[in-house]
């Protein structure tokens, strides 16, 4: 067994509303950064996981955000993942 | 006297609120079910009342979703069981696949406690019986996490299959954006499952069922469920008179 370190990173879901996203837009924008186009606002979530190797610990990582750390209606998640 | 089974999470705050709404107001037996429990007891129909549940933590109702309880809550729904998700109810719900959708942070940014008007919009549910079809209710919201958002087929699905049962309107009665206080996709308040036995609603009904509470239009909905736990009203029954 070896441990990775996992990053699981959640966004809104593309084509869904964004409200903390939009806020922070503006907010953006009014601090006068007009450069900015888009903002979306997502979660990390790190994770040190033991694993018999890397597509052992993607694969339960994969299973954990579909179970619990995602919600595949309304997130997108991506996984990233070195040796500890 | 029908017997309903109120879960306490860790966070629930309105499970007393549930309580008294079954108990004094409906005037049928209610008892707490700790979260820890795996076992719901006898029981005629469960509430998962309101409240912030593992301080609303990863998402609302993701954790609570797998509480040592929820099991035998879904195995009741599944056996037909009659069950009622408020607020942070109706969030577990949706994280547990019993409802279609999820209820994501409200447009607004925040918390939200205020009076809003909803239109009912079906009267032949086991949980709306008492009430008139269109009848336009006040009922209270107290969320963060109350703006409704599915994929445009579920919507049209729920849609076509009548399965939108409270929408927010306007003064006018009518679900326009003036009338939506969180932004929830097609002004959606509550709605029902496939079957009919599960109901999930973001306003309170349990908040305004006595005079002294500013509102009594929560009240009807207990009475629904309690007519339908007596036989008094059936599924399939042509909708009943006003209770």
């Amino acid at each position: 067994m070896k441990a990775y370190r996992v990053e699981v990173r959640i966004s809104p879901r593309e084509g869904l509303l964004d409200p903390e996203g939009k806020a922070v837009a503006s907010a953006l924008r009014s601090l006068e950064f007009d450069e900015v186009e888009e903002v979306r606002v997502g979660r990390l979530i790190r994770l040190r996981v033991l694993a018999d190797g890397p597509d052992a610990a993607r694969e339960s990582a994969d299973a954990m955000c579909r179970k619990l750390l995602a919600n595949p209606t309304t997130e997108d998640y991506d996984i990233r993942l070195e040796e500890a | 006297m029908k017997e309903f089974a109120i879960i306490t999470f860790p966070g629930s705050n309105c499970d007393y609120d549930c309580y008294r709404a079954v108990r004094d107001v409906a005037g049928q037996e209610a008892r707490f079910v700790w979260h820890r429990e795996t076992e719901l007891g006898a029981c005629d129909a469960v509430v998962l009342p309101g409240g912030f549940s593992y301080g609303d933590y990863l998402r609302a109702g993701a954790i609570a979703r797998f509480s040592p309880i929820m099991p035998a809550v879904l195995e009741f729904a599944r056996a037909g069981g009659l069950v009622l998700g408020v607020c942070n109810g109706f969030q577990v719900l949706c994280e547990a696949h019993v409802l279609p959708g999820a209820l994501v942070r409200n447009r607004s940014l925040k918390f939200q406690g205020e009076s809003v008007r909803l239109r009912v919009e079906r009267t032949d549910t086991a949980f709306t019986n008492a009430y008139e079809q269109g009848q336009l209710l006040e009922l209270e919201i107290a969320h963060g996490q109350g703006n409704y958002v599915a994929d445009e087929d579920t919507l049209d699905q729920l849609e076509d299959e009548g399965r939108v049962i409270f929408r927010y309107v306007d003064a006018a009665g009518e679900p326009t954006d003036a009338g939506n206080p969180n932004g929830s996709l097609r002004n959606i308040a509550g709605i029902i499952n496939r079957e009919g036995n599960v109901l999930g609603l973001m306003p309170h009904p349990e908040r305004c069922v006595e005079a002294l509470l500013g509102s009594t239009d929560g009240k009807p909905l207990f009475d629904s469920l309690v007519r339908s736990l007596n036989g008094v009203w059936q599924p399939g029954a042509a909708p009943a008179e006003r209770a």
